[in-house]
């Protein structure tokens, strides 16, 4: 059945996060692709876009990328499709980037064509009827079966859809498709699997485009790579003039952001990479062959989940004197004394109080092996998190004053123990925490992604929903 | 990291074993990073261009389970893999972050800091004198 090969154009590993180059973008466009595809979303950047629904990439680069992906796809008449939309594939993120489409194709007078577009967000309710009901939420990466206190602390959850709700879309006639949070990979595998490539190669495919220009050497981002699929094989070439895939380029992609380079877990299955073998076919392109795919014997969705920790005020202290460097750690604990006699213990109060100190171990804390060399000067950035803001403010600010007062016996500057180059603190994010970080399992692969499918015509506005 | 670098180097003893000079692996290596692998673990690449400085960092054994729990000060048991990875000519571990990605007061979100200890761990090199 089918073509004997399809090819996938990747623009962008992290849609929004930086804009894609556009002259690489454009040479591969001219190769007439047959899937434009982009995953737009992470987990990398900490829990604070997820638990406060709000994206890190601004609106402008998002929509320069989708803009030119959609006309793109549209004029070559193949399918755009894009993952966990916003960087966090909530459903608000979905909402907007739906919205861009609309607005594009208006703007440009597109021909009508087919949307699709899914939710990823579960809430906490049918997570907490699924332990009720004896299902465990198993830990990943070493943590415990989920709780009902963790679920309870936590603000929004996504789900993670593997090809499934993709597949579906495609089904539906989508041709052009928003993802909620998704496994990056199963973007691409999703297209490959219904046109009846193997397993393998089409996961294989997934993971070796979802980053696109990082699997090319020299190192560059937000170049346009394209990735082939056969029976047989999948070869991956990059389109920038300056770049290449090479089977070290492209192994090494392998590594990139997971713990092991031989394994990759999806909804449904494990890719196994072991027996991969890379050789240079053109001078920019790498063949791939011998991936495995080990289906497994349920079927388990990740779930990612944010939880609030408090609203969060930040302060700044600077340290000079040699002795002082030498016991910051005293100067720490006596401003901690005070935030604790005026608040109480962080545990009874529900506040926290971080140090971080620059110029000593800032960076990489317990794991810094220099931390007993501090430098000459010291950077503390402090930190102070509680339930309400104005209780934050106040930690912090008595937090880092006191720094000031601290008193050590044989400190020969006694008119303040630290330079202030603002002598007041800042609001910044909330505080999250990344409360889940599990699989549920599921008997149905799309039950816990809410799918829709709708007609956009650039003008007029006639829309109708078609499911 | 103790080892003497090259220069530090005197001139051999007659008759001794071929001299053993280090380098730095931040000199052999091509790629020396650090990244999270998801919300709870950083992993960390070693990438060399060629399979010589590959296979000499590999057999010398200043790069393994028991030297990066060392170097970084944690146990054993926190480091969930460590391969070498022939195909990419690299070596990787991953470690168990003490709080998850971001948590209130989690100085690297995207775990890229951490790898700079491992730059300058000192690779024993059959001295070309």
């Amino acid at each position: 059945m089918g073509r004997p090969t399809l090819r996938f154009l990747c623009p962008n590993g992290h849609l929004g996060f930086a804009p894609l180059k556009v002259e690489s973008f454009e040479l591969g466009v001219a190769t007439r692709p047959d899937f434009i595809l982009a995953d737009s979303g992470s987990d990398d950047i900490g829990p604070v876009p997820l638990g406060s629904d709000v994206s890190t990439s601004p609106k402008e680069w998002q929509r320069h990328d989708l803009e030119k992906m959609l006309l793109a796809a549209r004029k070559l008449g193949v399918p755009m499709i894009i993952g966990s939309a916003g960087d966090t594939g909530s459903n608000s993120r979905v909402d907007m980037f739906v919205e861009m489409i609309r607005d594009i194709a208006r703007q440009h007078r597109l021909a009508p064509f087919r949307l699709g577009y899914f939710y990823s967000e579960v809430p906490k309710e049918k997570v907490g009827a699924k332990m009720a009901a004896g299902e465990v939420v198993e830990g990943l990466d070493g943590r415990g079966p989920l709780t009902a206190e963790e679920l309870e602390a936590t603000d929004r959850i996504v789900a993670v859809a593997g090809v499934h709700p993709y597949i579906e879309l495609l089904n539906r006639g989508a041709e052009v498709i928003i993802g909620g949070r998704s496994s990056d990979a199963a973007i691409f595998a999703a297209p490959a699997l219904r046109a009846g490539f193997p397993e393998a190669l089409s996961y294989y495919l997934g993971k070796v485009l979802e980053c696109a220009s990082f699997n090319a050497e020299p190192y560059a981002g937000k170049e346009t790579v394209i990735g082939e699929i056969s029976h047989e094989d999948v070869k991956v070439t990059a389109m920038s003039p300056y770049q290449r895939c090479t089977p070290a380029s492209v192994a090494g992609h392998a590594m990139y952001e997971r713990s092991n380079p031989y394994y990759e877990h999806f909804a449904g299955g494990t890719l196994d990479m072991s027996g991969c073998r890379y050789e240079q076919w053109d001078e920019k392109t790498t063949r791939v062959t011998g991936p495995k795919f080990v289906p497994s014997p349920e079927l388990r969705v990740k779930l990612e989940g944010a939880g609030k920790v408090g609203e969060r005020y930040m302060g700044f202290a600077g340290v000079r004197d040699p002795y002082t460097v030498s016991r910051i750690d005293d100067v720490i604990a006596w401003a901690r004394k005070q935030v604790e006699e005026r608040f109480g213990p962080p545990e009874q109060a529900g506040y926290e109080l971080h140090y971080l100190v620059y110029g000593r171990d800032g960076v990489m804390g317990e794991l810094e092996p220099l931390r007993h060399e501090p430098a000459h000067e010291l950077g503390v950035l402090v930190f102070g998190v509680a339930p309400t803001a104005e209780m934050a403010e106040e930690v912090t600010l008595m937090g880092t004053r006191q720094m000031f007062y601290a008193r050590l016996p044989d400190v020969k500057g006694t008119a303040g123990g630290v330079a202030f180059p603002i002598d007041e603190v800042v609001r910044v994010s909330p505080a999250y925490r990344w409360t889940l970080n599990h699989t549920l399992r599921v008997d149905d692969p799309l039950e816990l992604f809410e799918l829709h499918t709708v007609e956009v015509s650039g003008a007029p506005e006639r829309e109708e929903v078609v499911s | 990291m103790s080892g003497a670098g090259e220069d530090a180097m005197g001139a051999p003893a007659a008759g001794a074993a071929r001299p053993v000079a280090t380098r730095r692996l931040a000199e052999l290596a091509k790629t020396v990073r650090s990244k999270n692998a998801g919300v709870d673990r950083i992993t960390f690449d070693v990438i060399f261009q060629d399979r010589e400085n590959y296979e000499l960092v590999k057999r010398s054994g200043v790069l393994t389970r028991e030297s990066v729990a060392r170097l970084y000060g944690i146990s054993e048991s926190r480091i969930t893999d460590f391969v070498t990875f022939d195909p990419a000519y690299a070596i990787k571990f991953t470690i168990l972050r003490s709080r998850p990605s971001g948590s209130p007061g989690d100085p690297d979100i995207f775990g890229s800091q951490q790898y700079a200890p491992l730059l300058d761990i000192e690779v024993p090199v059959v001295s070309e004198g």
